[in-house]
Protein backbone atom coordinates (compact mmCIF):
# COMPACT_ATOMS: atom_id res chain seq x y z
CA UNK A 1 0.00 0.00 0.00
CA UNK A 2 0.99 3.22 -0.95
CA UNK A 3 0.66 6.15 1.82
CA UNK A 4 0.91 9.57 0.80
CA UNK A 5 1.62 12.20 3.88
CA UNK A 6 2.14 15.77 4.27
CA UNK A 7 3.39 17.80 7.35
CA UNK A 8 6.72 16.75 7.39
CA UNK A 9 7.68 19.98 8.78
CA UNK A 10 9.61 18.67 11.69
CA UNK A 11 10.79 22.27 13.44
CA UNK A 12 10.21 24.05 16.70
CA UNK A 13 6.37 24.07 15.66
CA UNK A 14 6.61 20.84 14.33
CA UNK A 15 3.71 19.22 11.79
CA UNK A 16 2.07 15.71 12.85
CA UNK A 17 3.63 14.14 9.76
CA UNK A 18 6.29 12.27 11.21
CA UNK A 19 4.38 11.54 14.17
CA UNK A 20 2.18 9.64 12.00
CA UNK A 21 4.17 7.86 9.75
CA UNK A 22 5.88 6.65 12.71
CA UNK A 23 2.72 5.50 13.88
CA UNK A 24 1.97 3.97 10.62
CA UNK A 25 4.81 2.03 10.52
CA UNK A 26 4.34 0.57 13.73
CA UNK A 27 1.40 -1.30 12.94
CA UNK A 28 1.77 -4.42 12.18
CA UNK A 29 -1.06 -4.91 9.28
CA UNK A 30 1.27 -1.73 7.63
CA UNK A 31 3.22 -3.13 4.56
CA UNK A 32 4.07 -0.56 1.77
CA UNK A 33 5.65 2.73 0.67
CA UNK A 34 5.30 6.05 2.43
CA UNK A 35 5.39 9.12 0.27
CA UNK A 36 6.22 12.34 1.84
CA UNK A 37 4.26 15.20 0.11
CA UNK A 38 6.34 18.47 1.09
CA UNK A 39 6.06 22.44 0.76
CA UNK A 40 9.40 23.35 1.22
CA UNK A 41 12.73 21.35 0.54
CA UNK A 42 13.68 22.02 3.98
CA UNK A 43 11.35 19.64 5.54
CA UNK A 44 13.26 17.52 8.05
CA UNK A 45 11.03 14.81 7.82
CA UNK A 46 11.84 14.30 4.22
CA UNK A 47 15.68 13.56 4.76
CA UNK A 48 15.27 11.49 8.28
CA UNK A 49 15.86 8.18 8.19
CA UNK A 50 13.24 5.46 8.46
CA UNK A 51 10.15 8.25 7.80
CA UNK A 52 9.45 8.66 4.24
CA UNK A 53 10.71 6.44 1.30
CA UNK A 54 10.23 9.07 -1.33
CA UNK A 55 9.30 13.01 -0.93
CA UNK A 56 7.88 15.51 -3.54
CA UNK A 57 7.51 18.79 -3.29
CA UNK A 58 3.78 20.11 -3.84
CA UNK A 59 2.21 23.91 -4.30
CA UNK A 60 1.42 26.09 -1.16
CA UNK A 61 -2.55 26.24 -1.00
CA UNK A 62 -2.33 29.81 -2.03
CA UNK A 63 -1.21 28.44 -5.42
CA UNK A 64 -4.93 27.05 -5.93
CA UNK A 65 -6.56 23.71 -5.83
CA UNK A 66 -6.17 23.51 -9.57
CA UNK A 67 -2.36 23.20 -8.99
CA UNK A 68 -1.81 20.88 -6.28
CA UNK A 69 -4.92 18.82 -8.69
CA UNK A 70 -2.13 18.76 -11.22
CA UNK A 71 0.80 18.05 -9.17
CA UNK A 72 -1.17 15.02 -7.55
CA UNK A 73 -2.00 13.51 -10.54
CA UNK A 74 1.56 13.40 -11.73
CA UNK A 75 2.93 11.59 -8.17
CA UNK A 76 -0.08 9.35 -8.58
CA UNK A 77 1.03 8.22 -12.19
CA UNK A 78 4.55 7.70 -10.92
CA UNK A 79 3.44 6.23 -7.53
CA UNK A 80 -0.33 4.89 -7.23
CA UNK A 81 -1.18 6.21 -4.31
CA UNK A 82 -3.54 4.72 -2.21
CA UNK A 83 -4.54 7.01 0.45
CA UNK A 84 -3.44 10.63 1.14
CA UNK A 85 -3.28 12.11 4.69
CA UNK A 86 -3.12 15.14 5.19
CA UNK A 87 -2.10 16.89 8.49
CA UNK A 88 -2.11 20.17 8.20
CA UNK A 89 -4.42 22.75 9.33
CA UNK A 90 -4.49 24.91 6.42
CA UNK A 91 -3.87 22.77 3.91
CA UNK A 92 -7.56 20.80 4.74
CA UNK A 93 -9.85 22.63 3.27
CA UNK A 94 -7.99 22.31 -0.03
CA UNK A 95 -7.80 18.54 0.37
CA UNK A 96 -11.67 18.39 1.54
CA UNK A 97 -12.57 20.48 -1.90
CA UNK A 98 -10.35 17.69 -3.76
CA UNK A 99 -11.69 14.50 -1.86
CA UNK A 100 -14.16 13.71 -4.80
CA UNK A 101 -11.54 14.18 -7.67
CA UNK A 102 -8.93 11.95 -5.79
CA UNK A 103 -11.38 9.25 -5.11
CA UNK A 104 -11.56 9.21 -9.04
CA UNK A 105 -8.51 8.85 -9.27
CA UNK A 106 -8.32 6.14 -6.91
CA UNK A 107 -6.99 7.86 -4.14
CA UNK A 108 -8.58 7.62 -0.40
CA UNK A 109 -8.99 9.77 2.03
CA UNK A 110 -10.49 9.83 5.63
CA UNK A 111 -11.29 13.70 5.97
CA UNK A 112 -14.07 15.97 7.65
CA UNK A 113 -16.78 17.31 5.80
CA UNK A 114 -16.11 21.36 4.90
CA UNK A 115 -19.20 21.69 6.92
CA UNK A 116 -17.62 20.04 9.98
CA UNK A 117 -14.90 21.93 9.53
CA UNK A 118 -16.54 25.32 9.55
CA UNK A 119 -18.33 24.73 13.01
CA UNK A 120 -15.16 24.19 14.81
CA UNK A 121 -13.21 26.70 13.11
CA UNK A 122 -11.38 29.15 15.52
CA UNK A 123 -14.11 31.84 14.35
CA UNK A 124 -17.49 29.39 14.96
CA UNK A 125 -16.00 27.50 17.75
CA UNK A 126 -17.76 30.04 20.37
CA UNK A 127 -21.09 29.33 18.71
CA UNK A 128 -20.81 25.64 18.44
CA UNK A 129 -20.45 25.30 21.97
CA UNK A 130 -22.82 27.30 23.38
CA UNK A 131 -25.25 25.65 21.34
CA UNK A 132 -23.87 22.35 22.81
CA UNK A 133 -23.78 23.07 26.00
CA UNK A 134 -20.20 23.20 26.05
CA UNK A 135 -18.09 25.06 28.28
CA UNK A 136 -15.77 27.93 26.82
CA UNK A 137 -14.27 30.80 27.03
CA UNK A 138 -15.59 34.29 25.84
CA UNK A 139 -15.00 35.27 22.44
CA UNK A 140 -15.06 38.22 20.06
CA UNK A 141 -13.73 38.94 16.76
CA UNK A 142 -12.41 41.52 14.72
CA UNK A 143 -11.90 41.82 11.16
CA UNK A 144 -9.92 45.16 11.25
CA UNK A 145 -7.56 46.70 13.41
CA UNK A 146 -10.57 49.42 14.11
CA UNK A 147 -12.75 46.92 14.93
CA UNK A 148 -9.85 46.23 17.48
CA UNK A 149 -10.65 49.48 18.56
CA UNK A 150 -14.11 49.53 19.23
CA UNK A 151 -14.34 46.52 20.80
CA UNK A 152 -11.48 47.90 23.79
CA UNK A 153 -14.38 48.68 26.43
CA UNK A 154 -15.37 44.77 26.37
CA UNK A 155 -11.82 43.27 26.85
CA UNK A 156 -10.90 42.33 30.32
CA UNK A 157 -7.12 41.78 30.58
CA UNK A 158 -4.82 39.51 30.18
CA UNK A 159 -6.95 38.28 26.90
CA UNK A 160 -5.68 35.76 24.21
CA UNK A 161 -5.27 37.10 20.88
CA UNK A 162 -5.78 34.02 18.23
CA UNK A 163 -4.87 33.61 14.58
CA UNK A 164 -7.56 31.91 12.93
CA UNK A 165 -5.19 29.12 11.91
CA UNK A 166 -2.18 29.75 14.08
CA UNK A 167 -0.39 31.96 16.60
CA UNK A 168 -1.79 33.21 19.67
CA UNK A 169 -0.34 35.48 22.23
CA UNK A 170 -1.43 36.30 26.09
CA UNK A 171 -1.90 40.34 25.75
CA UNK A 172 -1.66 42.10 29.40
CA UNK A 173 -2.97 45.01 28.18
CA UNK A 174 -4.40 47.07 25.13
CA UNK A 175 -1.45 48.04 23.35
CA UNK A 176 -0.19 44.21 23.81
CA UNK A 177 -3.41 43.48 21.76
CA UNK A 178 -2.72 46.17 19.03
CA UNK A 179 0.97 44.41 18.99
CA UNK A 180 -0.49 41.00 18.93
CA UNK A 181 -3.17 41.80 16.05
CA UNK A 182 -0.41 43.21 13.50
CA UNK A 183 1.64 40.41 14.42
CA UNK A 184 -0.82 37.62 13.45
CA UNK A 185 -3.03 39.06 10.93
CA UNK A 186 0.22 39.91 8.82
CA UNK A 187 1.04 36.24 8.95
CA UNK A 188 -1.84 34.51 8.79
CA UNK A 189 -4.72 37.01 8.02
CA UNK A 190 -8.03 38.30 9.39
CA UNK A 191 -10.32 37.81 11.21
CA UNK A 192 -8.60 38.06 14.61
CA UNK A 193 -9.42 36.42 17.70
CA UNK A 194 -10.09 37.91 20.93
CA UNK A 195 -10.64 35.11 23.38
CA UNK A 196 -11.42 35.14 27.45
CA UNK A 197 -7.97 33.99 29.42
CA UNK A 198 -9.58 31.53 31.78
CA UNK A 199 -6.64 30.35 34.03
CA UNK A 200 -5.34 26.64 34.82
CA UNK A 201 -3.44 23.67 33.17
CA UNK A 202 -4.04 23.02 29.85
CA UNK A 203 -4.82 19.47 29.20
CA UNK A 204 -5.22 18.42 25.37
CA UNK A 205 -6.93 15.31 23.87
CA UNK A 206 -5.82 13.09 20.05
CA UNK A 207 -8.98 11.75 19.06
CA UNK A 208 -10.40 9.97 15.98
CA UNK A 209 -13.91 10.04 14.60
CA UNK A 210 -15.86 7.62 12.47
CA UNK A 211 -17.67 10.24 11.19
CA UNK A 212 -20.93 9.05 12.61
CA UNK A 213 -20.65 10.19 15.96
CA UNK A 214 -18.51 7.71 17.55
CA UNK A 215 -15.13 8.30 18.83
CA UNK A 216 -12.89 5.44 18.12
CA UNK A 217 -9.88 6.24 20.31
CA UNK A 218 -9.12 9.20 22.30
CA UNK A 219 -5.85 9.65 24.67
CA UNK A 220 -5.05 12.73 27.24
CA UNK A 221 -2.15 14.44 27.56
CA UNK A 222 -1.47 17.26 30.17
CA UNK A 223 1.24 19.51 28.87
CA UNK A 224 4.36 19.30 31.56
CA UNK A 225 6.38 21.96 29.60
CA UNK A 226 5.30 24.66 27.00
CA UNK A 227 7.35 26.53 24.48
CA UNK A 228 7.23 29.98 23.76
CA UNK A 229 5.01 28.91 20.92
CA UNK A 230 2.44 27.83 23.47
CA UNK A 231 3.39 24.17 22.22
CA UNK A 232 3.68 21.18 24.55
CA UNK A 233 7.23 19.87 24.40
CA UNK A 234 6.68 17.65 27.22
CA UNK A 235 3.34 15.82 28.47
CA UNK A 236 2.09 12.92 29.97
CA UNK A 237 -0.86 10.50 29.49
CA UNK A 238 -3.57 11.06 31.85
CA UNK A 239 -7.37 9.07 33.21
CA UNK A 240 -9.69 11.71 33.74
CA UNK A 241 -12.88 9.69 32.54
CA UNK A 242 -14.88 13.82 32.65
CA UNK A 243 -12.54 15.02 30.17
CA UNK A 244 -12.79 11.72 27.66
CA UNK A 245 -16.74 11.66 28.21
CA UNK A 246 -16.59 15.56 27.43
CA UNK A 247 -14.08 14.29 23.94
CA UNK A 248 -16.72 11.76 23.22
CA UNK A 249 -19.55 14.44 23.37
CA UNK A 250 -17.79 16.60 21.34
CA UNK A 251 -16.89 14.37 18.50
CA UNK A 252 -20.66 13.41 18.87
CA UNK A 253 -22.35 16.83 18.00
CA UNK A 254 -19.88 17.37 15.00
CA UNK A 255 -19.94 13.71 13.90
CA UNK A 256 -16.72 14.33 13.60
CA UNK A 257 -14.67 11.79 10.72
CA UNK A 258 -10.85 12.19 10.97
CA UNK A 259 -8.21 13.05 13.53
CA UNK A 260 -8.30 15.96 15.51
CA UNK A 261 -6.76 17.64 18.82
CA UNK A 262 -9.01 19.11 21.71
CA UNK A 263 -7.64 21.47 23.70
CA UNK A 264 -8.84 22.23 27.11
CA UNK A 265 -7.79 24.50 30.20
CA UNK A 266 -9.31 23.68 33.48
CA UNK A 267 -10.78 26.80 35.30
CA UNK A 268 -8.72 26.80 38.49
CA UNK A 269 -11.26 28.18 40.05
CA UNK A 270 -14.47 25.77 39.09
CA UNK A 271 -12.07 23.05 37.96
CA UNK A 272 -14.29 23.03 34.82
CA UNK A 273 -13.19 22.52 31.89
CA UNK A 274 -13.22 25.17 28.72
CA UNK A 275 -12.80 23.78 25.74
CA UNK A 276 -10.01 26.25 23.98
CA UNK A 277 -9.66 24.58 20.35
CA UNK A 278 -10.85 21.66 17.57
CA UNK A 279 -8.04 21.25 15.69
CA UNK A 280 -9.15 19.59 12.26
CA UNK A 281 -5.89 17.05 12.38
CA UNK A 282 -4.06 14.95 14.84
CA UNK A 283 -1.64 16.83 16.96
CA UNK A 284 2.37 16.65 16.67
CA UNK A 285 2.22 14.46 19.57
CA UNK A 286 -0.07 12.01 18.55
CA UNK A 287 3.14 9.15 18.68
CA UNK A 288 2.30 9.54 22.87
CA UNK A 289 -0.73 7.98 21.82
CA UNK A 290 0.39 4.74 20.02
CA UNK A 291 2.66 4.68 22.56
CA UNK A 292 0.14 4.85 25.37
CA UNK A 293 -1.65 2.14 23.74
CA UNK A 294 -3.92 3.84 20.78
CA UNK A 295 -2.53 3.55 17.21
CA UNK A 296 -4.86 6.01 16.00
CA UNK A 297 -2.84 7.04 12.64
CA UNK A 298 -2.76 3.29 11.83
CA UNK A 299 -6.38 3.27 12.59
CA UNK A 300 -7.28 6.25 10.54
CA UNK A 301 -5.49 4.35 7.51
CA UNK A 302 -7.65 1.54 8.67
CA UNK A 303 -11.20 3.48 8.49
CA UNK A 304 -9.68 5.23 5.06
CA UNK A 305 -9.57 1.70 3.48
CA UNK A 306 -13.30 0.82 4.75
CA UNK A 307 -11.38 -1.83 7.24
CA UNK A 308 -12.57 -2.99 10.12
CA UNK A 309 -11.56 -0.98 13.06
CA UNK A 310 -12.08 -2.37 16.68
CA UNK A 311 -12.71 1.14 19.35
CA UNK A 312 -9.64 1.66 21.94
CA UNK A 313 -11.37 1.31 24.88
CA UNK A 314 -7.97 2.09 27.20
CA UNK A 315 -4.49 3.34 27.06
CA UNK A 316 -1.47 3.59 29.32
CA UNK A 317 -1.81 6.46 32.42
CA UNK A 318 1.47 8.18 33.13
CA UNK A 319 3.43 7.55 29.88
CA UNK A 320 5.49 10.97 28.53
CA UNK A 321 6.91 12.04 25.69
CA UNK A 322 9.64 14.81 25.87
CA UNK A 323 10.08 15.88 22.36
CA UNK A 324 13.98 17.05 21.29
CA UNK A 325 15.94 18.43 18.25
CA UNK A 326 18.85 17.13 16.86
CA UNK A 327 21.16 18.77 13.98
CA UNK A 328 20.10 15.94 10.79
CA UNK A 329 23.41 16.25 9.04
CA UNK A 330 22.75 15.87 4.80
CA UNK A 331 24.74 16.54 1.54
CA UNK A 332 24.29 19.35 -1.02
CA UNK A 333 23.53 16.62 -3.24
CA UNK A 334 20.25 15.61 -1.90
CA UNK A 335 19.07 19.42 -1.36
CA UNK A 336 19.97 19.68 -4.92
CA UNK A 337 17.49 16.78 -6.15
CA UNK A 338 14.48 17.86 -4.49
CA UNK A 339 15.08 21.79 -5.45
CA UNK A 340 15.63 20.34 -8.73
CA UNK A 341 13.59 17.48 -9.09
CA UNK A 342 10.74 18.21 -6.99
CA UNK A 343 11.69 14.50 -5.48
CA UNK A 344 13.65 12.92 -3.01
CA UNK A 345 14.70 9.47 -2.71
CA UNK A 346 15.31 8.90 0.89
CA UNK A 347 18.33 7.04 1.93
CA UNK B 1 -8.56 18.89 64.16
CA UNK B 2 -10.37 17.73 60.95
CA UNK B 3 -9.69 14.55 59.42
CA UNK B 4 -8.59 14.02 55.90
CA UNK B 5 -9.19 11.12 52.99
CA UNK B 6 -6.59 11.13 50.05
CA UNK B 7 -8.19 10.82 46.84
CA UNK B 8 -8.40 7.44 45.57
CA UNK B 9 -6.70 7.42 42.47
CA UNK B 10 -3.25 8.99 43.84
CA UNK B 11 -0.31 6.25 42.98
CA UNK B 12 2.52 7.47 45.93
CA UNK B 13 5.58 5.51 45.42
CA UNK B 14 8.30 3.97 48.30
CA UNK B 15 10.60 7.09 46.98
CA UNK B 16 8.30 9.67 48.07
CA UNK B 17 6.89 10.79 44.02
CA UNK B 18 3.46 11.09 44.18
CA UNK B 19 1.42 11.17 40.79
CA UNK B 20 -2.27 12.12 40.36
CA UNK B 21 -3.26 10.09 36.86
CA UNK B 22 -6.41 12.74 36.62
CA UNK B 23 -4.74 16.06 36.16
CA UNK B 24 -1.08 14.13 35.36
CA UNK B 25 0.60 16.20 38.41
CA UNK B 26 3.72 15.18 40.04
CA UNK B 27 5.42 15.90 43.66
CA UNK B 28 8.16 14.62 45.71
CA UNK B 29 7.93 14.38 49.42
CA UNK B 30 10.62 14.08 51.97
CA UNK B 31 10.58 11.39 54.32
CA UNK B 32 8.53 12.84 56.94
CA UNK B 33 6.16 13.89 53.95
CA UNK B 34 5.86 10.69 52.31
CA UNK B 35 5.20 8.91 55.92
CA UNK B 36 2.10 11.30 57.33
CA UNK B 37 0.62 11.12 53.38
CA UNK B 38 1.24 7.09 53.87
CA UNK B 39 -0.50 7.00 57.33
CA UNK B 40 -3.56 9.00 55.61
CA UNK B 41 -3.39 6.83 52.71
CA UNK B 42 -4.16 3.93 55.30
CA UNK B 43 -7.39 5.94 56.73
CA UNK B 44 -5.73 6.99 60.18
CA UNK B 45 -6.49 10.19 61.61
CA UNK B 46 -4.89 13.32 62.41
CA UNK B 47 -4.20 12.83 65.98
CA UNK B 48 -3.07 9.33 65.19
CA UNK B 49 -0.73 10.51 62.91
CA UNK B 50 0.70 13.39 65.60
CA UNK B 51 0.95 10.21 68.02
CA UNK B 52 3.36 8.62 65.59
CA UNK B 53 5.58 10.97 64.64
CA UNK B 54 6.22 12.53 68.46
CA UNK B 55 7.11 9.07 69.37
CA UNK B 56 9.51 8.60 66.64
CA UNK B 57 10.77 12.11 66.20
CA UNK B 58 12.42 14.39 68.74
CA UNK B 59 9.98 17.14 68.18
CA UNK B 60 7.89 19.58 70.15
CA UNK B 61 3.98 19.33 69.94
CA UNK B 62 3.09 22.48 69.00
CA UNK B 63 5.90 22.41 66.14
CA UNK B 64 4.49 19.62 64.91
CA UNK B 65 0.93 20.53 64.80
CA UNK B 66 2.09 24.06 63.01
CA UNK B 67 4.29 22.47 60.58
CA UNK B 68 1.33 19.53 60.53
CA UNK B 69 -1.21 22.21 59.76
CA UNK B 70 0.78 23.83 56.88
CA UNK B 71 1.34 20.52 55.06
CA UNK B 72 -2.21 19.81 55.28
CA UNK B 73 -3.48 22.45 53.64
CA UNK B 74 -0.61 22.09 50.73
CA UNK B 75 -2.48 19.04 50.51
CA UNK B 76 -5.54 20.18 49.70
CA UNK B 77 -4.17 23.40 47.50
CA UNK B 78 -2.69 20.20 45.45
CA UNK B 79 -6.16 18.28 45.43
CA UNK B 80 -4.33 15.41 47.07
CA UNK B 81 -6.65 15.37 50.29
CA UNK B 82 -9.98 16.39 50.92
CA UNK B 83 -11.51 16.81 54.34
CA UNK B 84 -13.65 13.50 55.56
Amino acid sequence: MNIAITGLNNVDSPGPGVPVIRGIRESKEFTGKIIGLIYDSLEPGAYMKDVSDINYLIPYPSAGLDNLLERLKFINDKEKIDVIIPTLDSELYGFAKLSSKLEEMGIKTFLPTFDQLNFRAKDKLFDFAVKHNFKVPKNLLATSISDLYKLSDEITFPTVIKGIFYDAYIAHNFEEAVGAFHKISSKWGLPIIIQEFVKGQEYNVAALGDGNGDTVGAVAMKKLYITDKGKAWAGITINDPILIKLSDDIIKALNWKSGCELEFVKDEKSNEYYLLEINPRFPAWVYLAVAAGQNLPAALLNLAISKDQQKFTSYEIGKIFIRYSWDLITDIRKLEEITVKGELING
Amino acid sequence: MSNYKVFDNLAVSESGFLFSPSTGESFTLNPIANQILHLLKQGETINQIKEKILSEYDIDESSLEKDLDDFINQLINYKIVEEK
